[in-house]
């Protein structure tokens, strides 16, 4: 055909001129330089991180700072094995206490439930995750903690010969409500995440494990938990990197007491709760301490994420004969509905 | 053909036996005990939320600030308005700053970057962002821009906190949603011969928007219940203010101190707030989640 050039020019009458191609070229460019200053921004927030907490970890050592059993704020020392403990415990109740519910209100609705009420199940649970986490510390310190507390005395008497859980006075904040809390406040995330999980597992699974004569019960131990058991890990490694990381209502209700709670009912102190409550009056080594113990914090959590991204991911394909990505995706959709 | 041919015996083969169905009857009796377990929380939030925060309810509530007598009884202490304004100004600035990063940066993902290994490395410090603890956010800007400026706190830097906190939801959502835009559509646009730019602007987004408008009122329902990224970057100024240099109060941190007050009065402010702040995150999903079922894509 004639048209193929314009009269007097090189260019196909295809192409674009310099001019006309200019926007699409500082679009491209534009948002790659703007996904990579986030890069640069995050790692830049790393460095400054670890330079403010430099002073602590220098004088104490990484290892002394992390596992010295001496958070001191008037003698200048600063050992965070308390915090690091009480984090560690508390986080840990939530996943013991949170996990098995939510998995089990995974399995009722996808699988039990009547049609009808599959819905509004859902939301109730997903509506948990809209409440701030500082109402879910003001309700747990005003209704929940007073409440338990006889109960939790009860408990510790009984079992005073268990070390760790009886012996000690049960006081208003302690571990065991701050994890009870922390477990509701996972609830959703867990829950979601093993909904989606759960909806990928092939209906041919079931229906063969139903054709054997399974009950309805066997049927979901044998098809549908262990298929879903790397996506419900990966789950509950996101909830407890929530958990982990978790301060205001940890902060009211733990009791900020900065020594290793010595039983269950006792007082303690987190990492995050430790920042929220001394970050303002902190000055020289004890601020410095401080942004160590946020490092630390932050590196806990980002290995804990690490992990769960990685079970999640893997998921996506245990069988063969699902569509690729299915768990992940579902994981990933999971984790915008609820707002992670 | 009649009921009588299996003979009974028979029938007891194709039978559960009793252990098993006992078995099965206990599990889902435990499941379903644990679905109500878990929904009973919800409840009594919302019960207590009700019966407190109701009742500490009333014109003065909304329309003072928190700047009361708590010593003399007789003396009002005060309501939340600085708190509401100053959660209000936070979050749409922070909104203002974090939508158009957010959204552009998924635009790029899923335009632009696709599966190279910068995405991969791009969507991997997403991840990073949506797993780092709120109160370390707040350290950040703090480090940056109280530290590094010699300056004190002020509403614009806990704005920032905020954005930080909603940057990788608002991402993460939008990518979602702008990964179900069909490639037809794209490619019919393309082979019209619109440049990429305007299939980006005129077709991926348009149809990708009510998807994306869900996502952000989820991540801005989160932003709006934080209190730890404020605490060392807004401060909390009792009075009503509307300059976001200044420092400004905010609904959270509101609630947080007046929780360890041993005032009655100001605890039961602290409710009053919650209460408001619960009412105003659950319209925010409410709206989010109509949106979300008008959308064409999710």
């Amino acid at each position: 055909v004639e048209a193929a050039s314009v009269p007097g020019g090189e260019r196909s009458i295809l192409g674009r001129s310099p001019l006309a191609r200019f926007p699409d070229r500082a679009l491209k460019y534009g948002l790659t330089i703007l996904a990579g200053l986030i890069l640069v921004l995050i790692v830049y927030f790393f460095f400054r991180l670890v330079g403010e907490a430099k002073p602590a970890f220098a004088k104490f050592g990484v290892l002394g700072f992390t596992f010295d059993n001496d958070w001191n704020v008037n003698a200048e020392q600063f050992g965070a094995l308390p915090l690091v403990v009480g984090t560690l415990i508390t986080s840990g109740l939530a996943l013991l206490i949170g996990v098995p519910v939510a998995v089990a209100t995974a399995v009722y609705v996808t699988e039990l439930s009547p049609r009808r009420v599959r819905g509004p199940i859902t939301i109730l649970i997903e509506l948990l995750a809209a409440v701030p986490s500082v109402v879910y510390g003001l309700w747990g310190i005003f209704f929940l903690a007073p409440k338990l507390q006889p109960a939790e005395q009860w408990v510790a008497d009984r079992l005073s010969f268990v070390p760790f859980i009886g012996g000690g006075i049960a006081t208003i904040p302690n571990y065991f409500v701050t994890g009870l809390v922390l477990a509701i406040m996972i609830l959703p995330i867990v829950s979601a995440i093993s909904r989606e999980v759960m909806a990928t597992v092939p209906l041919d699974h079931k229906e063969a494990a139903l054709g054997l004569g399974a009950t309805r019960w066997e049927m979901i131990r044998i098809a549908v938990l262990p298929y879903c058991r790397s996506g419900i890990v990966g789950g509950a490694m996101l909830g407890l990197g929530r958990a982990i990381g978790e301060t205001i209502a940890v902060t009211i209700l733990i009791g900020d007491a900065p020594q290793l709670g010595g039983h269950l009912f006792g007082q303690g102190y987190s990492l995050a709760a430790s920042i929220a409550n001394e970050f303002g009056e902190a000055q020289g080594l004890h601020r410095s301490a401080l942004f160590a113990a946020a490092l630390v914090l932050f590196v806990l959590t980002l290995l804990v994420n690490g992990v769960a991204r990685i079970f999640v991911l893997r998921a996506a394909k245990p069988g063969s004969s699902k569509p690729t990505g299915g768990a992940a995706q579902a994981a990933d959709a999971a984790d915008v509905a609820v707002g992670a | 053909m009649n009921a009588q041919t299996p003979s009974s015996e028979k029938l007891a083969r194709f039978n559960v036996s009793p252990a098993r169905q006992r078995r099965d009857r206990i599990a889902r009796g435990t499941i379903l005990a644990a679905t109500v377990l878990a929904l009973i929380p919800l409840l009594l939030i919302v019960y207590y939320l009700l019966s407190k925060g109701l009742s500490s309810w009333s014109p003065s509530f909304f329309t003072t600030d928190p700047t009361g007598n708590t010593f003399f009884k007789s003396s009002s202490i005060g309501g939340i308005k600085s708190a509401i304004f100053g959660t209000i100004e936070m979050v749409a600035l922070a909104s203002v700053i974090s939508v158009p990063i957010g959204v552009g940066v998924a635009v790029w993902l899923v335009e632009y970057g696709k599966n190279s290994w910068f995405a991969q490395l791009v969507r991997f410090f997403i991840d990073v962002l949506t797993g780092v603890p709120s109160i370390v956010f707040g350290l950040f800007i703090y480090i940056v821009l109280i530290v590094g400026t010699g300056s004190s706190f002020a509403g614009y830097k806990g704005a920032l906190a905020l954005s930080l906190l909603m940057l990788p939801v608002v991402t993460r959502s939008a990518e979602v949603i702008l990964l179900l835009v069909p490639g037809a559509l794209r490619e019919s646009a393309l082979a019209l011969g619109a440049p990429r730019w305007r299939v980006i602007v005129s077709i991926v987004l348009p149809t990708a928007l009510p998807g994306m408008v869900t996502g952000v009122l989820l991540a801005v329902a989160r932003a709006a219940g934080e209190t730890a990224p404020l605490l060392f970057t807004a401060a909390a100024a009792k009075a009503t203010s509307f300059n976001l240099g200044g420092f400004m109060n905010s609904l959270p941190v509101q609630i947080y101190s007046d929780v360890t007050s041993p005032t009655t009065a100001v605890v039961n402010r602290a409710w009053g707030a919650a209460l408001t702040l619960v009412v105003m995150i659950l319209l925010l999903n409410l709206i989010a989640r109509l949106i979300a079922r008008r959308s064409r894509l999710a």
